[in-house]
């Protein structure tokens, strides 16, 4: 497990996590500055950016002292001078709604839009937060635990109808 | 149809506005943020390292000096179902937004309802011109949850069918590439190749494209008997062949004055976007995941990392071809390393009776009943895994919650993130520079969407 | 010279016949390719099963031009009603082929986001079964579409109004012509 950076906000709670070299619990608050502490420590990277919804599996193992809420934002960061990665999940809350990373990472962009798309985050910040994979009009966020999977009759108006 | 009755210009504006994605469109100046300017002009990063500018974004054009065209999501260009939204000055492309989601399947969604066994099905479908590795990708995060080891055997099938698969998706790019370029010849010799490589995965895994072969615990089935000696065909052919292509595109000048100084990129703006694989190599930064963060058994293995110097559109195309020769040297070295063992891995919470015990022994058959109806439980926890596929580096987020569907499946999909560099790319190109440049960052719409 | 001594240079028929022939032998696809089986279709257009020999390699780019449109992959939500404008451009007489199970009936994804079927959309005349199916597979497609159209029941469509789909499974007509595919690996 690799410390903090010496510019992380105090009080970030860290953890093991596997296929990373430590994984941190920030709370909402320390979420941006403490990405921006890494990214001057030498990871130039933001790999991935994703959203769970945690509403069906709420004990989930998390570090005491972290206040679990049911969405979360997992980002994983590479450096690709000292080879580690790291891997960041601050609880988003249950209205999600996070601060972007755009400023600092633009490769986030799209994989924010999507987060928002699918699972209804919101993040602050980002230039153009609209639908990015599912029509214009849709109403929803698919991804979500408490949306229905099923078959869905093919919504446009010109179909002769389903058989 | 029942629509005989609608008048024509009127069917033409229905169906205009059903097709319209709205917001997500490129929409005109006037409309549009200074920072959502910015974004689409592609000045992202300065090279300076600064972030971007705003002032230095052509804001004096107005909307009546520029055009606004839609390339897409059905055109020519073999790259699926890309739609291109491109502002025009005459020919010189200045702003680009690419409009995806036509090929959105909800693979995320029907990952949550398949078991970790049928996962594969799913995954392989992401990025359909490398199956094998999204596979690879998918089992060895699964495998890491489980924390089982894997015989070595199954570690070097799985490599070679992995490098395999690199060469068969190069094959196509190259036949993808050839075609936009204008070289028909090249699209049939590109697939004719891939036809020797998608014969060996068929008589491997029964299927040419999708294979269901890379599963949690090792591979699904062994290496058919005389493989060498098929693998050494291959191996040999498309080296040879390797160098007609030489002969036919890279010395040939036309080709070269399409793609040399086209589409440039720079180190710091790639890595700010998260750009990986042969995008990011072309700007010189040499990072490939075979060789700096080592899984499977590349680190028994010689090979080179290419890596261009300019991060133009002909440095992709010398590194994808460069890519097949180094994949052909692994390959070779595979066939002469291959040690004997299982071919998957004997823990029977993860692996199946062998089939002439079922009809003997009641437990077997339990067991083999509990293993394809409900699959087997992953303990809890949360695991990214990258690997590096022809495209970047495709990581797989598996979250488990202890049953034996995964939780929360997503799948890091390298085309999705490169896609965002076009932007960039294509500033100030015209239009046909446009389409090299599609063409050389290489996106597959099946994981883009998935 | 008698006109007997000419009669190997007339070919005579039905005017029908006739143009159902010139119809069958250079039916011209439309390029519209979305997923795996967009790359088995440029496979089967490609050299080892060559689809030059029925007259169809050229993959027309505009839907004006061309007669065929084998919709080859899963149609998204947001890809209907492009797939549905595609198919209003094109000129009568006009076939589609649904190729591969995601199009024919949505296939492994039953969810939200893909069109259970793409004949919710367009009238199929084939559906070729398969993920995705081998070039084989879609060239007995294409065959049994061209058998639909030299016996004529396509032609039969406006006037009834349905189309009539024909699965190419179930139908027991198998081509007279020699195909030559090639089956396991190469020697």
């Amino acid at each position: 497990m690799i410390p903090l950076p010496p510019s992380a906000p105090p009080g970030v709670l860290t953890g093991e996590g596997l296929c990373a070299h430590v994984s941190c619990y920030p709370t909402r608050e320390q979420y941006v500055e403490l990405v921006r502490a890494f990214k001057d420590d030498g990871f130039e990277m933001c790999v991935d950016l994703c959203a769970v919804d945690y509403l069906e599996h709420p004990d989930r193992a998390l570090p005491p002292g972290v206040a679990r809420t049911r969405f979360e934002v997992v980002v994983n960061l590479l450096s690709l001078s000292k080879r580690q990665r790291v891997r960041i999940r601050v609880q988003a809350g249950d209205e999600p709604e996070v601060d972007s990373l755009f400023e600092l990472y633009p490769g986030t962009e799209a994989m924010e839009r999507e987060a928002f798309d699918l699972l209804g985050v919101l993040f602050r910040g980002h230039p153009d937060l609209t639908r990015i994979l599912m029509p214009e009009e849709w109403e929803g966020h698919p991804l979500r635990k408490d949306y229905g999977s099923g078959r869905v009759p093919v919504q446009f108006k010109e179909a002769p109808g389903p058989r | 149809m029942s629509d005989d009755t609608v008048r024509t210009v009127e069917r033409v504006e229905l169906l205009t506005a059903e097709t319209s994605e709205g917001v997500q469109e490129l929409q005109r100046r006037e409309r549009t943020t200074a920072t959502e300017l910015g974004r689409e002009v592609g000045a992202v990063l300065r090279g300076d390292g600064h972030t971007f500018d705003p002032n230095s974004v052509d804001y004096d054009r107005r909307d009546d000096e520029t055009m606004i065209i839609n390339m897409g999501p059905s055109h020519p260009s073999t790259h699926g179902v890309l739609r291109l939204m491109l502002e025009l000055d005459g020919e010189f492309v200045l702003r680009t937004k690419p409009v995806i989601g036509y090929l959105h399947t909800g693979m995320e969604k029907t990952g949550e309802e398949l078991s970790y066994v049928q996962g594969a099905t799913n995954v392989t479908r992401m990025d359909y011109l490398s199956p094998v590795i999204n596979e690879l990708c998918y089992s060895m995060a699964v495998e890491q949850l489980l924390g089982i080891e894997v015989p070595e055997r199954a570690i070097w099938i799985r490599m070679l069918m992995s490098e395999l698969n690199r060469m068969s998706s190069h094959l196509v790019w190259m036949a993808t590439n050839g075609m936009d370029l204008g070289s028909t010849s090249m699209m049939i010799y590109g697939l004719r190749e891939r036809e020797l490589i998608l014969a060996f995965f068929e008589k491997t895994a029964g299927l040419r494209l999708n294979l269901n072969y890379v599963r949690p615990g090792g591979v699904a089935a062994d290496l058919p008997d005389g493989w060498q000696d098929d693998v050494q065909v291959i191996c040999d052919t498309i080296a040879e062949r390797t160098y007609e292509y030489d002969q036919l595109l890279t010395g040939q000048p036309i080709f070269r004055q399409r793609l040399i100084g086209v589409a440039p990129i720079l180190a710091e703006e790639a890595l700010a976007l998260g750009v990986t694989g042969p995008l990011l190599r072309s700007t010189g930064v040499a990072w490939d995941l075979r060789r700096a963060m080592p899984y499977l058994a590349y680190d028994q293995v010689e090979f080179d990392v290419i890596v261009g110097t300019f991060g133009d559109n002909f440095d992709r195309y010398a590194i994808r071809l460069n890519e097949i020769r180094e994949s052909i040297r692994i390959v070779r070295q595979c066939v002469d390393k291959m040690p004997g063992g299982d071919y998957r891995s004997q823990d029977p919470k993860v692996t199946p009776p062998p089939r002439a015990r079922i009809g003997e022994s009641m437990e077997a058959l339990i067991h083999h009943f509990k293993l394809f109806t409900e699959g087997f439980h992953v303990p809890a926890g949360e695991v990214y895994l990258p690997v590096e596929s022809p495209r970047g580096e495709l990581g797989c987020y598996i979250v488990s919650d202890g049953g034996a569907k995964p939780y929360r499946l997503h799948v890091r999909a390298p085309s999705f993130v490169n896609l965002q560099a076009v932007p960039l790319l294509m500033r100030g190109g015209s239009v046909s520079d446009a389409i090299t440049c599609i063409s050389t960052v290489d996106p597959v719409m099946g994981e883009v969407d998935r | 010279m008698a006109l007997e001594d000419l009669q190997h240079n007339f070919l005579t028929g039905q005017l029908e016949d006739l143009v159902r022939w010139a119809r069958r032998a250079s039916v011209w696809p439309a390029s519209f390719g979305l997923a795996c089986c967009a790359i088995e279709m440029m496979a089967a257009g490609a050299a080892d099963y060559d689809l030059a020999r029925y007259g169809m390699e050229v993959f027309r780019n505009s839907p004006r031009q061309a007669d065929l449109m084998i919709v080859a992959g899963r149609v998204s939500q947001k890809m209907a009603p492009v797939l549905r404008q595609v198919y209003d451009q094109m000129m009568e007489p006009k076939w589609v082929i649904s190729m591969g199970v995601c199009a024919s009936t949505g296939g492994l994804f039953n969810n939200y986001a893909i069109v259970q079927g793409v004949d919710q959309i367009v009238p199929v005349d084939v559906y070729a079964p398969g993920c995705p199916p081998s070039p084989e597979t879609l060239m007995h497609a294409i065959l049994t579409l061209h058998e639909q159209i030299r016996t004529g029941e396509l032609m039969k469509r406006r006037t009834s109004g349905r189309p009539t789909a024909v699965d190419s499974r179930q139908s027991p007509w198998t081509p007279d012509v020699p195909v030559a595919v090639r089956m396991g690996t190469p020697k």
